[in-house]
This record gives structure tokens, sequence and C-alpha cells, in this order.
């Protein structure tokens, strides 16, 4: 039809029969062109179009069917995602860790200077079995190495996606934290919706069941307990740190969820309020 | 309709002779001076005269370039490219009086919005691409009179020459520069300067304008293709 053009320099409606939305979509999100090109004109020439006006109307239909259908797809698929990605490192550790110790205690019971964790379990692999029962042991120890490698990949991707799925809580609360977050909440939707205070004892369901199982004491921080702000702080202002950094974790959250605008400010705003709430009563 | 505040861009006539047709300072119900507004179906509940609607300068950074006197180069009826285009808060402005608007918002969530506001507007076609990639949008979008960019982020000088292929040789950039998507460790005036002498490379800047008090740390550029 354009004779003379290149094949990248094709429009998006090459091929498309009016009408064709998921068509026309899959065209918008999988083509290419390394320049613009009098689209409307070429358009009206392919006779996909009648005129100008005809084609802004095809062309309205098309990207608002496509950027509709595609934000909702990533909306969905993206934090879903990195649900699935920080649940399956959890177990992935977990289970490398309690195989681990399986390891340690059946291999010390048929070798000399074995050694407990992955680590130990990474020494067994090298060792030389002398029979079916130390085979069981050697075999075993190479799936627990394999499966701390899977956890450790599993650890990468969660931390890219965070940082995709939601920049700024990712920023403040570091990647695997956001993670568990968003994924305590059931989404960053849900997250982006609760309250402050329900943010700071988030994850301490799961510490109270502990609790009332006689396992652990009774929780006063959910799963933001494991930020350097707060672990870092003293006991007797731990409570307070908590409060300022679930604060800011919340707007962070709902920034990411409604605008995905990177605001790097509020970094500097809580480090600040941690500053002041750590040097108060000092002096 | 005068008045006579020297901060305003707006003179005696009312009107700023910078003003591109179809923007105009109107009187709303509840304020004491004109405002500036565009002519629309409202979008995110801003105040409205018969077909009027308020442009508020501190929710749009092209909205404070007219406050504060710019001369965008806009006469109406432009074909535009808008990168950053968000919930298309401003754009929804822009294509009040533009002929077309092609606008790129990368982030899913408010692309929801933006296409709640194409659903009204049959010039305004939302695209979920990243403004870093334009060989992933240069199929759908033609050679435009106006780019209009307001990214907020790291590289806003390369985004700007990498969609210079989008701009028509007489055409316009118009851009708003954040000093703290580049580097909030430093002062925004370095920052600036070295946003425009990138930015150089590809565009010969014709106007800057500082967006305080409506956006602090925010430099407006208006340029040409060199
Ligand atoms: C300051 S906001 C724009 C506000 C909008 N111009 C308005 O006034 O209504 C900046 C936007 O740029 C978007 N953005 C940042 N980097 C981008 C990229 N590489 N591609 C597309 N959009 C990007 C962000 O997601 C954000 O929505």
């Amino acid at each position: 039809m354009t004779d003379g053009s290149s094949a990248e320099e094709r429009g998006w409606f090459e091929g498309l029969t009016r009408g064709d939305l998921d068509g026309a979509r899959d065209a918008i999100e999988t083509g290419t062109a390394e320049r613009p090109a009098d689209w409307p004109e070429q358009a009206i020439e392919a006779g996909f179009a009648d005129d100008e006006a005809d084609y802004y109307d095809a062309l309205g239909e098309a990207t608002r069917h496509a950027a509709r259908e595609g934000a909702a797809e990533r909306e969905l698929s993206d934090d879903q995602q990195l649900i699935h990605a920080i649940r399956a490192m959890d177990d992935a550790e977990r289970t490398a860790n309690e195989l681990a110790e399986q390891v340690a205690e059946w291999a010390g019971s048929r070798f000399e200077d074995v050694d407990a964790g992955i680590e130990g379990a990474r020494a067994i692999t090298e060792r030389e079995p002398h029979s079916p029962g130390d085979e069981r042991v050697t075999d075993l120890a190479a799936r627990v190495v394999d499966l701390d490698a899977e956890a450790t990949r599993l650890r990468a991707f969660t931390e890219r996606t965070a940082g995709s799925v939601a920049p700024n809580l990712a920023a403040l609360a570091g990647p695997v934290l956001a993670a568990r977050l968003i994924a305590l909440a059931g989404g960053l939707k849900t997250l982006a919706r609760k309250p402050s205070g329900t943010l700071q004892v988030l994850g301490a369901e799961e510490a109270l069941f502990a609790h009332l199982r006689g396992q652990a004491t009774s929780p006063k921080h959910g799963v933001i307990y494991t930020h350097e702000y707060v672990r870092g702080t003293r006991p007797e202002e731990r409570g307070s740190a908590a409060r300022a950094l679930a604060g800011k974790l919340s707007i962070a959250a709902r920034i990411d969820h409604y605008s995905g605008d990177r605001r790097p400010e509020l970094e500097d705003e809580l480090d600040a309020r941690i500053e002041r709430i750590r040097t108060r009563g000092e002096s | 309709m005068s008045n006579d505040s020297s901060e305003s861009a707006k003179d005696s006539s009312g009107n700023s002779p910078a003003l591109s047709a179809g923007v105009t300072y109107r009187e709303f119900e509840g304020d004491s001076e004109p405002q500036l507004a565009t002519r629309g179906t409202p979008v995110y509940g801003e105040r409205t005269e018969g077909e009027w609607r308020l442009w508020d300068p501190r929710r749009s950074k092209v909205g404070a370039m007219y406050e504060k006197g710019l001369d965008l180069r806009l006469d109406g009826g432009e074909k535009v490219l808008y990168l950053g285009a968000a919930s298309g808060t401003t754009a929804s402005h822009v294509a009040d009086f533009a002929r077309c608007v092609y606008a790129v918002e990368f982030a899913a969530r408010p692309v929801r919005d933006l296409v709640g506001v194409a659903d009204g507007r049959s010039n305004l076609f939302p695209l979920l691409e990243d403004v870093r990639t334009p060989a992933s949008y240069a199929h759908v979008v033609e050679p435009v009179d106006a780019l209009i960019q307001d990214v907020a982020t790291r590289g806003q000088a390369q985004v700007a020459r990498a969609n210079r292929r989008f701009l028509a040789d007489d055409g316009v950039l118009i851009m708003a520069i954040k000093a703290r998507s580049e580097d909030v460790t430093r002062d925004p005036a370095d920052v600036f300067e070295s946003v425009l002498a990138d930015l150089r490379e590809a565009y010969e800047i014709l106007d800057t304008e500082r967006l305080e008090p409506f956006h602090d740390d925010h430099l407006a550029v208006v340029a040409r293709p060199r």
C-alpha cells in the first residue's frame, strides 16, 4: 500500500478489520516503528478510514480499548505475581532450612564433622557415599542446596517486582518488606486503603497465634518490626518509630496505587522524623 | 475583568497575549479574580461556569505556565504528543483546545482514569507505553506540532531528545523539569543547568521560567527543535 516504506513503518491499522478491537489492541501493544508517519493519511489511502475524522474515531476506540484492557491486566497481574513470588520465596527458604536441619542430623549419624545449615548441607554433597544410606543423605543435601539457590532467585525476582509494582513503598520499606505488606493486605489496592494504624500491626496476627500456641511472646508490632528504623531504635522510642514509619509507608502505598509517581522526598522526610525520634530525650 | 496584580500574567485586557485560543480567564462564582479556564466536559470535580472548566495551576504544570505568563506558542488546533499524562488532568485541558492529543503514560493505575477522561473526549488517545522507548508507539502517533512533557523521572532531557522524532521542524517542546527527579541532593538550579545543557543537543531553548509558587523546584522550558 505504502510503496517504498520499509516493513517497520507499518501503521497500527495495517491489515486490521474495522471494529476488531482485540486485533487493534494487539497491533498497538506489539507493533513498533522507528519513526512516526502521517498515519491518518495512510489509513485513508489504505481504505481503513474515510477521512481524518473517521480515522480519529477508529483510533480513539482502539486506543481506549487497548489502554483499558492493558492497564487492567497489568494491575491485576503485577501485585498478584508479587504475592505469589514472596510466598514461594518464604516457603523455599523455610523448607531449605528445615531440610538442612534434617540432613545435618541424619548425616551426623553417618559421617564425621557435620555442620548445620545450608553450608553444612553443601559440604555433605561433596562426600563420597559408601552405601545406599549415605547416598540418600548426600542426595537430600543436594536438594537443599538447589532449593536454597531457587530461594535466592525468588528473592531477586521479588525485589525487582516490588520495585515496579510499588516504587515508593519499596524505596521506603525495602523491597522485601514492601512485598510482605502487600501480601499481608492481599494487594496494593487494599494496602493503600488501610489506615496507617492497621499497617503498623500487619503481620502481628501470625505472631499472635504463635503467642497463643505458647511459642512466642505477645506481639507489639507487625512485620514492620523487621525495618531497621524500628528494630534499631531503643525500646522506649520504638512505638513512636513504628508509628512514624507506618505513617510514611501508608502514604507511599497510596501514591503507588493512585498515581505511580515517584516521590524521593518521602525518604528524606522519614529519615528526618526518625532522626528526631532517636535523638529526643538524649543530651 | 481587569486586575492589577503584578504577579499575574493577565493584564488590563483580562487575558494575557500569550494565551492560546480556547484558553481564557473567566469569572467563577466564589472567586474575586478571573481564573484560567478551558471549555469541555469536566473530569476531576473542578468548578465550572457554563461550558467553562476551571484550570487549577496548582494541579497542572501547563496551567501554571500560562499563569506565569509564559508564551507556549500554541494557537489552538494543534496536534499534541503528551508525555507523562498520569490521570489526564492536564491532558484533558489541552484536549479542550487542541486538534488531538496522544497521551502516553506507563503506570497502569492512572491509565485507568486516563481512559475514563478519554471516554468523553474523542480527540484524546491514551497510550499505555514507556516514553523512553518511542519506537513502541511511533506506529500509532503521527508527527505533531507540540510535544508536552511532564514525566518526573530521571533522565528528563533524554526523554525529550528521544521523542524529538515526533515533533515537526517548526513545532514546539513544552516541558516541566522536576529537579528532585534528577537528583534530590543537588541544588535545583544546578540540576536545571545540566538538564538544559543536555536538551540543547537537540533543541533551541526559547524561554524558561520557575513554576513557584504553584510547583516547587520545577522549571518550565519552551524550546524548538534544532
Ligand atoms: C508529574 S506526573 C504527570 C502529571 C500530569 N502531567 C498532569 O499534570 O496531569 C508524572 C507522570 O509521568 C509518568 N512517567 C514517569 N516515567 C515514565 C515513563 N518512563 N513512561 C511513561 N510515563 C512515565 C508517571 O507515571 C507519572 O504519572
